[in-house]
């Protein structure tokens, strides 16, 4: 019965394993819903700093601010890139620097040099290891319950780069929440802000992600009355809005993580639960074939007496 | 029925306050503002204070906020709120702690490799030891 044993424990240890993802499964389920609710909780900010900006860019064409014009000479571009802490997320990371890669070395082809800013562990895991590439700055641990302070020092030192000339691109790059099935690793334009030239557009790409562009309006007959003015209001209000969506797109990458997690620890339970019948029916067959070799050697024995 | 505006204080984090309000009293960087419905469009940033709404009824409700933007058009007054405390050197020192951590991240990178080179080593040494060992016993046969 050695072998008979040794199935046994191997039984128990998937067993146990099994009680590890479904614990895993049922806690990701449990936080999916606040983290949505998060993400939802903050679209209203940025849905009103946009119609602001947007407002505040059109009526003040005297001056144009680096958010928002276009530079020609790309000689270095920056990625926020937002990620998860921890593992055990199918391949939600993965996925993301998949579709980051051909990006970045795309820009490389072009003699473009690369910043990275990292959110979360498993980015700077990433970016640690990987040549031609640097890591300007890193936030990790956000936890289940992300602040906008934490994320502000690195969004100032992509800013930082932005202003004094440094950077001529920004890039966020995020795992975009579809649904509890479907995450899409995504890389959107941060600076300079994109404009989108209509409605349709722009409702589109706000509507439900952290997607930063800024809808012009056509026309209009009126203006604010600004204090102290419009430069000012408009400097604030950008700075403002770009750290809100970052914050945004840590929100969304938060409920994509649990999505992932709760998904891919189902699928590890239910193969833990395959795995376990089939090696209880291998166990059945093998305690089977020893009682009737016993009995057989028993009949045997008594019919050679 | 007395005229009312509209009221929406938000933060990056939450929606804290929407409903109708007779008028609101808030802290601009000019100045106290007192919005009344149908005031003219008006953009200004906040200082860290109470924001007042009146409610219809009379009632009071304050909200304190450390800074942002207020928004006022016609119908509807927006108040944009900072979610914490935010001042310069505050968020220079957040920037500076982001940069400190890619660099002790990237600084970490030789520890790792001291690491696989110490394992590395002392994997060779364990098979030295395994060596000997089978040595010794084919010795004492």
């Amino acid at each position: 019965m050695a072998s008979g044993r040794e199935i046994k424990t191997k039984i128990k240890s998937t067993q146990n394993m099994r009680k590890v993802t479904r614990a895993l499964e049922m806690v990701s389920a449990a936080k999916i819903r606040r983290a949505q609710d998060l993400m939802k909780a903050s679209r209203p900010y940025a849905r009103s700093m946009r119609k602001v900006i947007a407002h505040v860019a059109q009526a003040s064409t005297d001056f144009s601010h680096p958010f928002l014009t276009q530079r020609d000479n790309v000689a270095r571009v920056g990625f926020i890139v937002v990620s998860t802490d921890r593992g055990l997320c199918g391949g939600l990371n993965s996925n993301l620097f998949r579709r980051l890669l051909p990006a970045i070395v795309e820009w490389q082809k072009q003699g473009v040099q690369v910043d990275v800013v990292a959110v979360g562990q498993k980015a700077v895991a990433f970016f640690r290891r990987l040549k031609g590439v640097n890591l300007i700055g890193s936030v990790t641990h956000l936890g289940e319950k992300p602040r906008l302070e934490q994320l502000v020092g690195v969004i100032k030192v992509m800013m930082d780069a932005y202003t004094s000339n440094g950077l001529d691109r920004v890039f966020l790059a995020y795992n975009d929440f579809v649904n509890t099935m479907t995450q899409k690793p995504t890389i959107d334009a941060l600076l300079p802000l994109p404009l989108v030239a209509t409605e349709m557009e722009a409702h589109q790409a706000a509507g439900e992600s952290a997607y930063a562009g800024v809808k012009l309006e056509a026309s209009h007959d009126w203006d604010y009355i600004y204090e102290p003015d419009a430069q000012t209001v408009l400097e604030h209000v950008l700075g403002r809005y770009i750290e809100s969506v970052v914050y945004q797109a840590a929100l969304e990458n938060l409920a994509s993580e649990h999505a992932a997690r709760m998904v891919a620890m189902k699928s590890a339970s239910d193969n833990a639960n395959k795995v376990i019948g089939e090696l209880t029916l291998v166990y059945n067959k093998a305690r089977q074939a020893a009682i009737t070799q016993e009995i057989s050697e028993i009949v045997g024995g008594a019919a050679a007496v | 029925m007395t005229q009312t505006i509209r009221v929406d204080i938000v933060s990056a984090e939450a929606e804290i306050f929407s409903g109708d309000a007779t008028m609101v009293v808030a802290t601009g960087e000019l100045g106290e503002l007192g919005i009344t419905p149908r005031h003219a469009p008006l953009i200004t940033r906040l200082k860290p204070g109470h924001v007042d709404v009146l409610l219809d009824g009379g009632e009071r409700q304050q909200f304190w906020v450390s800074g942002g933007i207020l928004e006022v058009q016609p119908q509807v007054v927006t108040v944009l709120a900072d979610s914490a405390a935010r001042a310069a050197d505050l968020d220079e020192a957040s920037a500076q702690r982001a940069k400190q951590e890619a660099e002790t991240a990237l600084a970490n990178r030789t520890d790792a490799m001291e690491i696989a080179e110490a394992q590395a080593k002392l994997a060779e040494a364990m098979t030295q030891l395994q060596a000997l060992e089978r040595l010794r016993k084919n010795l004492k046969h």
